[in-house]
């Protein structure tokens, strides 16, 4: 046994003191890279991302990530769509937070009108943007601590995420693809009871149910192991590759958009930016946490200052009136007719409105040529510029971490791909 | 300023400075919808990004859009959006060119450039000179055209479908079983730039007033292009795939063979065969209904 060589391996020592056919074994020198493919039908790629990976053994060289597997031409059927049926092509871009990119869609159509939306309005726009964050991050987290091994939280933030739905679905009516804001304001009013029941479920079940699924994972040694120091970037780096959202803010950078540009009723929240020491998916991970709590923070506030009043702008050239309204006013089934079937227009002009999704800055460049269509809507995605910095992230990492580096980017690939 | 949308504090020696530093390369600056937008010379762009960002602390490259306008000489436009995380500020900057001149790529200032390039070049045909890896990103493998143009169609020119036949995804051309209906909202009072129909009559084009409404067509053109119409064929009714296509096999047996169509025929033989399976249910269609019986009054 003395004698025969053995493989060294970058991975630790699995395959020490096994006998090995030395007549086809070259040792590490002599092992050429090879290539695999990752996806696109994988468990942890998060949908349909495609990456070519070149190893050596099994330490990561290159990254080359394909992706357009879910290219929809979202951005083309807008051009053909009047400016309130685009919106229902925003729910499904990134499909785990639809509100928050129906969000800068609104706004970005409201800046080019000008258009005032009641205050009431911009209260129920933050509260249900914070409850998506939370959906989202619930979906985030859970499938993280899922790709680096643990199955337990994953089940138990799932629920809180169901509840989350439950409550857009008693909003708007649909659990997923809600089309809840509009341009002026939101579709319809919430019944009281659903406020009420948003209130306890933030001061009860919320804190409870994802304290004791952090409690298993924050402090796991196997959850730190597969984390802490993984995928580190640093500041200049994350300025330099695009990064928003919890990736830049793991990073160090307390730069968040509701803070920093706020829009709807943001300047009257308060609320703190979590930010990360060592920029690796720990980082990621914990801000992602943490912002929950702050979340939970700015709802509360929401349901504390939310004034009574209209939901929606009384501009009548943009909103359409109510249908108990339309079967007495002979003016307001005019303007309904007319706003569901020609739309309204938009003066000339270019805006690109940003917001703060769950996932980063999420934008769009809506350019208007003064008709009933945008001439070209531009959705500027987060996960296109974080999946680019893939290859700086991973180089040298092993194979293994890849799928906590892609857990921590937290990618959608409805919205990636457009 | 009424709406909601997020709010920057203008830059307000922005102007000057941007001027100062760019003197001869920025063609055109604009404030519009509290935006700041400049445009400048394409083949300046590098350079012009660069003291963007080291002068004037705009660190982020977050966005680059292609936006095509076909009348244009210069049809594209290449329009990057910055952000300054320091100074808390958005700046759009914007070149025009066209299919063939090449946009000096910024992949060396920012790397993040690089996929939205790419985006840019699969979209719109733009070329990058520069970048060190220009392919299509978004569309499919082998895909032919770019898509954001105006001029590409919304349905594109080829579809596929998985082949029972086969056993593979078959690219095709696109067959649309109804044309996509695309609907001019303009209105005709507000600079549309084309004659309704009927409006010709009002210029007064060689008619002379009074003999009646011109029809555009001749009663001989009419009659001909009727004529036309009864000589060529009725067109071949659409079908779906034949049954080879479906994936359905062969018949099992005769009974399978039978259509609903041919019931009453059929109907017969089942009689004579006896099978056990034939319901009640089924029975019932082939027994004519009585006469409905006239009401008679009174027995309500």
């Amino acid at each position: 046994m003395t004698d025969t060589p053995t493989i060294r391996h970058h991975g630790g020592d699995m395959f020490e003191g096994y006998p090995v056919d030395t007549a086809n074994t070259a040792g590490d020198q002599a092992v050429t890279n090879y290539t695999i493919n990752f996806g696109p039908q994988h468990p942890a790629a998060h949908g349909v991302l495609r990456l070519v990976l070149e190893l050596d053994g099994e330490i990561i060289e290159r990254v080359d990530p394909h992706v357009g597997l879910l290219h929809r031409g979202t951005e083309k059927l807008i051009e053909y769509k009047t400016y309130l049926q685009a919106l229902p092509y925003f729910d499904r871009l990134d499909y785990c937070s639809p509100l928050a990119m129906e969000h800068s869609y609104v706004l970005a159509i409201e800046k080019l009108l000008d258009l005032e939306v009641p205050a009431r309005a911009q209260y129920l726009r933050v509260l249900f943007a914070e409850l998506t964050r939370i959906c989202n991050h619930m979906l985030n987290i859970g499938a993280h601590v899922m790709d680096v091994g643990a199955m337990t939280p994953n089940l138990w933030v799932f629920e809180l995420r169901e509840d989350c739905l439950n409550f857009f679905e008693r909003a708007s009516g649909a659990r997923m693809h809600s089309a809840y804001f509009r341009p002026g304001g939101v579709h319809q009013d919430v019944p009281e009871k659903l406020l009420v029941d948003i209130g306890e479920w933030i001061d009860g079940r919320l804190p409870k149910l994802f304290g004791d699924a952090m409690s298993l994972v924050i402090d796991n040694r196997i959850f730190k192991q597969r984390n802490v120091d993984i995928a580190t970037v640093s500041k200049e780096d994350a300025l330099a590759w695009g990064f928003s959202g919890p990736m830049i803010r793991g990073s160090g950078i307390a730069w968040d958009l509701r803070k920093s540009q706020p829009y709807d009723a943001y300047a009257q929240m308060e609320f703190e930016i979590p930010v990360g020491t060592r920029g690796d998916c720990y980082d990621r991970f914990m801000v992602r946490v943490e912002e929950i709590y702050q979340s939970a923070k700015i709802i509360k506030q929401c349901l504390r200052d939310m004034p009574t009043g209209p939901i929606a702008s009384l501009d009548r050239k943009v909103v359409p009136p109510k249908r108990a309204e339309m079967k007495q006013s002979m003016e307001s089934l005019i303007h309904h007719f007319k706003l569901y079937t020609e739309g309204f227009h938009v003066p000339a002009g270019e805006v690109y409105v940003a917001t703060e999704s769950p996932k980063g800055e999420f934008g769009v460049y809506l350019v208007s040529d003064g008709t009933n269509k945008p001439y070209r809507c531009k959705i500027r995605p987060t996960a296109f510029s974080h999946l680019q910095a893939m290859d700086m992230m991973s180089k040298g990492h092993m194979l293994a971490d890849t799928t906590a580096i892609i857990g921590a980017i937290d990618v959608v690939f409805g919205e990636c791909d457009r | 300023m009424a709406h909601a949308a997020p709010l920057i504090a203008p830059r307000a020696t922005l102007s000057v400075e941007l001027k100062k530093l760019l003197g001869t390369d920025l063609l055109a600056h604009n404030f519009a919808a509290d935006e700041d937008s400049i445009t400048v010379d394409c083949s300046a762009i590098a350079g012009v990004m660069i003291a963007l960002r080291d002068n004037l602390e705009y660190q982020q490259l977050m966005e680059i859009a292609g936006v095509d306008y076909p009348d244009r000489a210069e049809r594209f436009e290449v329009v990057y959006h910055l952000l300054s995380v320091t100074r808390n500020h958005r700046l759009r900057v914007r070149v025009s060119t066209d299919e063939a001149t090449p946009v000096p790529s910024i992949v060396p200032v920012w790397p993040v450039a690089g996929w939205l390039e790419r985006e840019v070049f699969d979209m719109y045909g733009v070329l990058f000179a520069g970048n060190p890896d220009l392919r299509r990103i978004l569309t499919d493998y082998g895909f032919q055209g770019h898509p954001q143009r105006k001029d590409f169609p919304l349905t594109g020119y080829i579809e596929l479908r998985y082949s029972e036949e086969d056993k593979r995804v078959v690219y095709e051309p696109v067959k649309l079983a109804q044309d996509f209906r695309n609907f001019d909202f303009l209105s005709p009072w507000e600079g549309a730039d084309y004659v309704l129909p009927g409006d010709e009559k009002a210029g007064g084009t060689g008619e002379a007033p009074g003999k009646g409404a011109p029809t555009p067509m001749t009663a001989k053109e009419v009659k001909s292009s009727d004529d036309k119409a009864k000589a060529s064929p009725p067109p071949t009714p659409k079908t779906t795939d034949s049954p080879a296509q479906t994936g359905a096999g062969a018949k099992v047996n005769k009974a399978a063979s039978k259509t609903s169509r041919d019931g009453a025929k059929s109907k017969v033989a089942t009689k004579e065969a006896k099978t056990p399976a034939t319901t009640k249910a089924e029975k019932a269609p082939a027994k004519p209904r009585a006469p409905r019986k006239p009401k008679t009054g009174g027995d309500a």
